[in-house]
């Protein structure tokens, strides 16, 4: 068992592996965006008070999801590579952040765009709308100051330390955000209290959640792996693999 | 006293590595707050310069939106304690600054002690001379924005206990960047996310001593923001400073 994960600790047993997950992973995301989107969009039952604009929700929540969880997964890759000093997980870690701030632009608009057939706006100052563009912004931070160190080893730590913090602010900021805009009370839009979603819905959403995971799980290996090689291109088995490709 | 040291010493030499090691926490403590207090008071326009720009900011507003009392009183709690944040913010870059640059925070970093207790020291005093002086002035300009009676003593409370958790999370973000040469809006990036909950409960506190509701939960919320931040900051400050002086 341990020795398993000291393997997988290693960038080439890593790299190794992975090759073999992948594809597995891809092909799961195609299939099960393939069939989650047809599905969604195509022969699930429209809302009788939204009409078809709701169909949205096979974009927004399983990117929203994604959003948030891509947040933890970075963090807990930090701290890895902060305790253990294990390099793969800052690698994944560093290949995370755009992907996770991609999604969360994507959550923030289609949102937008779902607002304006339902509430009659393009933004409203809502406790989720808010607390996901603060996690924009989060990513945003760690995107940065990765970015602006000249060394990898400090923008590294640096930038698992920034993530191991703002995990720890989330829920704080996410709490604060919902009392807030409870005590301000402002119009009287309700996304919550829409009737609960009948099974030929929520089965398509399902779908799209699990085909959004693997293809988290499958681009990041894939982006792991080549940055396992930019990074240790000097290593002698790098340069027997591309002399064995040649 | 040269007369009082020399016995001192004289034990000090018959046992020499008795006294060393032990003790040092509070010495090491008393010392670190002693020399900032000492420098940032030699630094005057350091310690003004956050308070001037505050009162500037507060000064922007009515000219930018309207000088009606009406509309500016309900709108000063969440002014003020913004303005307030930003003065703060501004002030962090120069936490670490003057001591990484002339390699005292390497010093900082060899002694014995704990680095967290002695960043918590620092974060301290950039509290008393930054955050308290801000939390004492807001009231004068809350009469500017005619902010409506009642809440004048809310606001300083709120913002003397908000500021201490401003400064010791914005100590994070210092530390983050210090080594960096152009940090300034970096940190502002990296901080203000992190800023939001103190601004909600902050704010929070001085609307709902205008509207007379209970301020005790948002001061109780302040003070457990505090207490979290006080538990954890002082970790993540110190690790941080180790990134920036070792990379």
């Amino acid at each position: 068992m341990w020795t398993f994960i000291h393997k997988l600790g290693s960038p080439r047993w890593f790299y190794a592996i992975s090759a073999r997950l992948q594809p597995w992973f891809w092909a799961a995301a195609a299939l099960l965006l393939l069939v989650g989107s047809v599905w969604g969009l195509a022969f699930a039952p429209a809302d009788y008070q939204q009409g078809n604009s709701f169909r949205i929700i096979y974009v927004h929540v399983p990117a929203a999801f994604l959003a948030q969880s891509i947040f933890v997964a970075m963090a807990v890759a930090g701290l890895i590579f902060m305790v253990w000093k294990i390099k793969v997980a800052d690698m994944a870690a560093a290949m995370m952040a755009p992907l996770g701030a991609a999604m969360t632009f994507i959550a923030l608009f289609s949102g937008a765009v779902w607002g304006m057939p339902t509430w009659g706006t393009w933004w409203m100052w809502d406790a989720r709308l808010t607390s996901m563009l603060i996690l924009l912004f989060l990513y945003f931070g760690v995107i940065a100051l990765r970015g602006a160190f000249s060394s990898r080893d400090s923008a590294s730590r640096a930038a698992s330390v920034l993530a191991m913090v703002g995990v720890i602010n989330i829920p704080i900021i996410k709490y604060s955000v919902d009392w807030w805009y409870t005590l301000h009370q402002p119009a009287t839009f309700t996304v919550t209290s829409r009737p609960s979603m009948p099974m030929e819905m929520w089965l398509p959403l399902l779908i799209m959640l699990l085909g959004f995971y693997s293809f988290f799980i499958a681009l990041t290996l894939m982006r792991t792996r080549s940055e396992i090689l930019r990074r240790e291109s000097t290593k002698r088995w790098v340069r027997d693999l591309a002399a064995e490709e040649a | 006293m040269p007369g009082t040291e020399t016995p001192m010493t004289d034990t000090e030499a018959a046992m020499p590595f008795h006294r060393e090691p032990r003790g040092g926490l509070m010495v090491a403590l008393r010392a670190t707050l002693k020399r900032d207090l000492v420098l940032l008071l030699r630094r005057r326009s350091e310690v003004l310069n956050p308070l001037v720009f505050f009162a500037l900011v507060i000064t922007l507003f009515p000219i930018g939106i309207s000088p009606d009392p009406e509309l500016l009183a309900t709108i000063a709690p969440g002014l003020l304690w913004v303005a307030a944040l930003l003065a703060a913010l501004l002030s962090l870059d120069s936490l670490f600054r003057g001591d990484y640059d002339d390699g005292s925070l390497e010093q900082l970093l060899l002694t014995p002690q704990p680095l967290a207790a002695l960043g918590l020291a620092k974060v301290a005093v950039h509290w008393l001379l930054t955050g308290l002086p801000l939390a004492l002035m807001a009231p004068v300009l809350g009469i500017m924005l005619s902010l409506p009676a009642g809440s004048y003593g809310i606001l300083a409370l709120s913002l003397a206990l908000g500021t201490a958790s401003l400064s010791l999370i914005g100590a994070i973000g210092a530390a983050l960047t210090v080594g960096l040469s152009r940090g300034g809006v970096l940190l502002s990036l990296l901080v203000l996310p992190l800023y939001i909950p103190v601004l909600i409960f902050g704010a929070g506190a001085v609307q709902a001593a205008i509207l007379g509701d209970g301020v005790a939960a948002h001061l109780a919320i302040l003070g457990a923001l505090l207490a979290v931040t006080l538990m954890f900051a002082p970790w993540a400050i110190a690790a941080s400073l180790r990134i920036s002086i070792n990379g």
